[in-house]
């Protein structure tokens, strides 16, 4: 049988550079998934818009052929005349896109979104189209379609926005399915949903997929052919359980061995001695309150964290790990003094070992200028975190400057040295920062954040930004800094493994509560809340032998009011956190 | 219900904003040293004028200008009993002109509803002009399209609007037989209004609306360009693309819908800036508006007609805002939902 879809020997270029897509040629046989894998910068997302012809103007499709067969006879997409493939978007080849808020327009409703392309297609009447979109919504798991209909994105979730993406894809039943990146702007619980769903969605309706994706994790849950792609080549091409389990490859190898994984097992060590505590949170609490739309109703309370209770000792790492909401940015907020707890909690630094604690939120302003010293921070995003107008020696620089250390010449200096420390140039000081790769800005963030020579540094998902071969070049940098000068970090991420690899103890957080806190050993080795253990098996792994447990991850990233008896939440009313075994604290009732 | 609801508490706050707008004006006109009557009363003493100054020193009783500034501002607002009991503004007494030595009403008059026709005309030229023009430039970005428009609508911003508004007179009655100046016939004015006299200053409306408006309409163009440019980009553009939608459909529904957002706002900076770019057109083309007016009435220290134009430019604003915010709320459901829970 002819396969749905055969692209041969595909070039594409921007006006007159050098091809970013050389010779890439595969097949997609109807019913199947083929992975198209790559970092950023490999040619994978113009790859899979070329299919559908919605490359930017700039870009030229060179050489090749792409052929698409529907039951009415094959067709070059190449050289279909735009009406036609007008005709064939959405209806026979629909695409979903990597962001789910920005992919849809705000200022229209959901349902009239999704619908319209029924309407295009001109194959309904309105009413018929929106019973149609209703039956899809509720297929795609909205719990109440005709409210989804009516809503606008922003009224939605991240998920569900997805979903509602999803729905607009799947609503005119299309033979071929794009998906780029579908998954990567969400959490991993609602990753491994979203994931679980398209599956199921593949099964019933025998359509093919593409999945353009930079995560080996979700190859091997989803595809059954793989196309590793690079500099606008494919490296390696083939099934998906022997190409991952053996790969031919070394660049494949390297991407595989790039992915972080959670540790198999291993045997918990022994309790982290109380020892010397640079970082004390006790009893943090925050509450925001949100004006009301009425005058009359009493603002509602967001309760971002609850008696949150923290200790790192010098030297180790102690990392929040929850998904967005559930308050673990909030606590480093509040150990940085950048917010005030709720009356009643403390945060206590200790600069020196042995030396008196000072309390972070009521210090005066000199006390604050030398705690701000000791304590710097790495940001999410290294593209926005770095002023484009400054060049790299006046950012490095400033600090020293608004701290009035050194004259101008020991600044430079020191800048040039942190510089080779972090693995880049001392010549690179003069450039600006849009010079830089993703990979390099974040070692320039974080060679700033060490200009003062602090001791405690916080890192807000310092690598969620970066493709996985750069994340593990930046967490390998950070733990040999950790490691040479003596730092302390306290570390903010969504993602298990990346913690599993650098933490000396996790805090788990969920709706502003800790619920699960222990080494990452004894973390990964015996789990036992359920949303630990939904968060762990809801890490994709780049082996396929060990699929995403769906049941595990709805179990667990469901409402706390629905988690099994001796976990559960009664509304605002929480189990409390009691030690297990030394070590190993579980939110749970005794 | 809502959005009446907001309606109601946006017409508070513009009664509150004209209020503060009414002490500023007050004060600023009363900035200069001297007024009007104290500049008349030291003129005529210095040529010796004594029936003059008695005349001058009467009006200074009767409206109030021998007392001090507040009450002359509660007075003329209308706050508080004057030497006539309340007669201010709330009342609907506008003041005496001390140039023109009649009621400020009279003066204003018939110009004020012509002020309001031709900057309406001028700013529905502006939509009309700039809504096609911008989306055909953003949609066919870096063509001849695009530059010819960008040419003629920077022509239309760099030219000095009385130098158009002659070329225009000059060329609009040779060719076309329109008429020069005026917004009426003269046959016309102080006649009641009837078909003919509509028509012919319907007529007269032509040029200076054009007048008037190819500046704001050119730069309005380019911003609405932008706009859409920047729409343009989105990921969501590219999902309607990707449903299968006509290039010129996609481009009415989705960009424009947002582009057109700030395009909505400014119809309340739209109004003042016109009807104050608008004097020196007036003058030139001699249109019954109420911009020479308050030209006049400034450069004479004329308080009580000076006042009252700016509080009548104020509240056009004022109105001009109202009606744009009402609208954004009707057009935006992220602001329209803003303070619900997320």
């Amino acid at each position: 049988m002819a396969p749905l879809l055969s692209v041969k020997d595909l070039s594409i270029g921007f006006g007159k550079d050098d091809s970013v897509v050389r010779d890439v040629s595969f097949d997609v046989a109807a019913g199947e998934t083929l992975a198209l894998v790559g970092e950023s910068g490999s040619g994978k997302t113009v790859t899979c818009r070329a299919v559908l012809r919605i490359l930017p103007k700039a870009a030229q499709i060179r050489t090749g052929s792409i052929q698409f067969d529907d039951r009415l006879g094959s067709k070059e997409l190449v050289h279909l005349p735009e009406r036609d493939m007008r005709d064939l978007r959405g209806n026979q080849i629909a695409m979903i896109f990597q962001e789910p808020m920005r992919s849809l327009s705000p200022l229209h409703r959901i349902g009239n979104q999704v619908a319209e392309v029924l309407w295009l297609h001109g194959r309904k009447s309105e009413a018929e189209a929106k019973k149609e979109v209703l039956a899809c919504f509720e297929r795609v798991g909205f719990p109440d379609p005709e409210r989804t209909y009516s809503s606008y994105p922003f009224e939605l979730s991240g998920g569900m926005r997805q979903r509602a993406m999803i729905a607009m894809a799947m609503v005119a039943k299309p033979k071929l399915l794009i998906a780029d990146e579908p998954t990567t702007a969400l959490d991993v619980t609602t990753q491994a949903q979203v994931l679980g769903l398209m599956k199921e969605l593949q099964r019933d309706t025998g359509m093919a997929m593409i999945l353009v994706t930079h995560d080996l994790g979700v190859v091997a849950n989803m595809a059954e052919q793989v196309v590793v792609m690079h500099k606008g080549r494919v490296m390696e091409a083939g099934a998906a359980e022997p190409l991952l389990s053996a790969p031919a490859h070394p660049y494949t190898k390297a991407l595989i061995d790039a992915a972080p994984k959670i540790p198999a097992a291993a045997i918990p060590t022994g309790v982290p001695a109380q020892q010397d505590l640079i970082l004390e949170l006790n009893g943090v609490s925050k509450t925001y309150s949100m004006r009301a739309g009425k005058g009359w109703k009493a603002p509602s309370l967001i309760y971002a964290c609850r008696g949150v209770d923290l200790h790192l000792p010098r030297g180790k790492t102690l990392a929040i790990v929850g998904e967005s909401g559930s308050g673990k940015t909030t606590a480093a907020r509040i150990a940085l003094g950048a917010e005030p707890p709720d009356e009643g909690g403390e945060v206590l630094f200790r600069a020196k070992a042995g030396a008196d604690p000072i309390e972070v939120h009521k210090m005066d302003r000199i006390a604050r200028t030398a705690f701000q010293r000791e304590a710097q921070m790495v940001f999410q995003d290294p593209y926005s975190s770095l002023s484009p107008r400054m060049r790299i020696l006046d950012t490095m620089i400033e600090p020293l400057e608004i701290h009035g250390i050194g004259d101008r010449a020991e600044r430079r200096e020191k800048a040039g040295a942190m510089l080779q420390m972090v693995g880049l140039g001392q010549d690179m000081l003069m450039r600006y920062p849009h010079a830089f790769s993703g990979g390099q800005r974040q070692r320039l963030s974080i060679a700033r954040a060490l200009m003062l020579n602090p001791s405690l540094l916080v890192c807000d998902e310092p690598t969620s930004a970066l493709d996985v071969s750069v994340q593990e070049q930046i967490l390998r940098l950070l733990e040999e800094i950790r490691d040479q000068k003596q730092l302390s970090y306290l570390f903010i991420s969504h993602d298990l493994a990346v913690v599993a690899r650098i933490a000396d103890e996790v805090a788990v957080m969920r709706r502003g509560l800790v619920v699960e806190q222990a080494s990452p050993e004894t973390l990964f080795h015996n789990p036992q809340h359920p949303y630990t253990k939904a968060l762990i098996a809801a890490q994709p792994e780049p082996d396929i032998h060990r699929p995403i447990n769906l049941q595990l991850v709805a179990q667990g990233a469901g409402r706390p009011e629905d988690w099994p008896e001796h976990f559960r939440f009664s509304g605002f009313e929480a189990p409390p956190l009691v030690p297990l075994e030394p070590g190993h604290k579980v939110r749970c009732h005794v | 219900m809502e959005i009446l609801r907001y309606a109601f508490y946006r017409f508070g706050t513009m009664l509150l904003t004209l209020w503060v707008v009414s002490i500023l004006v007050f004060v600023i006109i009363n900035l200069p040293p001297g007024d009007y009557l104290s500049n008349q009363i030291a003129e005529l003493r210095a040529s010796g004028q004594s029936a003059g100054v008695a005349k001058a020193e009467f009006l200074r009783s009767e409206y109030a200008l021998d007392k001090p500034l507040w009450q002359q501002y509660l007075i003329w607002v209308g706050f508080m009993p004057g030497p006539h009991g309340f007669s201010g503004l709330v009342q609907g007494n506008f003041g005496w002109s001390f140039e023109f030595d009649r009621p400020v009403a009279e003066i204003v008059g018939d110009s004020l509803w012509l002020t309001v026709l031709v900057n309406l005309a001028a700013v529905l030229f502006v939509y009309v002009v700039a809504l096609p023009l911008g989306v055909l430039a953003a949609a066919r970005a870096r063509s001849w399209v695009d530059y010819t428009s960008a040419f003629v609508g920077y022509l239309g911003l760099a030219t000095p609007n009385f130098l158009l508004a002659l070329i225009l007179f000059y060329y609009g009655h040779r060719w076309f037989n329109l008429p020069i100046g005026g917004l009426m016939d003269p046959a016309f004015e102080g006649e009641p209004m009837g078909w003919e006299k509509v028509k012919s200053i319907l007529i007269h409306l032509i040029v200076p609306t054009f007048v008037i408006g190819t500046s704001g309409a050119s730069a309005m163009m380019q911003r609405l360009r932008a706009n859409m440019l920047d729409e343009l980009g989105k990921p969501y553009v590219e999902t309607a693309i990707a449903k299968g939608m006509s290039p010129s459909r996609m481009l009415a529904k989705y960009p424009l819908r947002v582009a057109f957002n700030p395009f909505v706002a400014d119809i309340g900076n739209l109004l003042p800036a016109m009807i104050s770019g608008s004097v020196l057109v007036s003058v030139v083309l001699g249109l019954q508006t109420i911009g020479p007016t308050l030209l006049t009435a400034l450069k004479t220290q004329d308080m009580f007609l000076s006042g009252f134009v700016l509080m009548f430019v104020a509240l056009l604003t004022l109105i001009g805002t109202m009606i744009s915010d009402v609208l954004l709320v009707l057009l935006d459901p992220r602001i329209r939902y803003e303070g619900r829970d997320a």
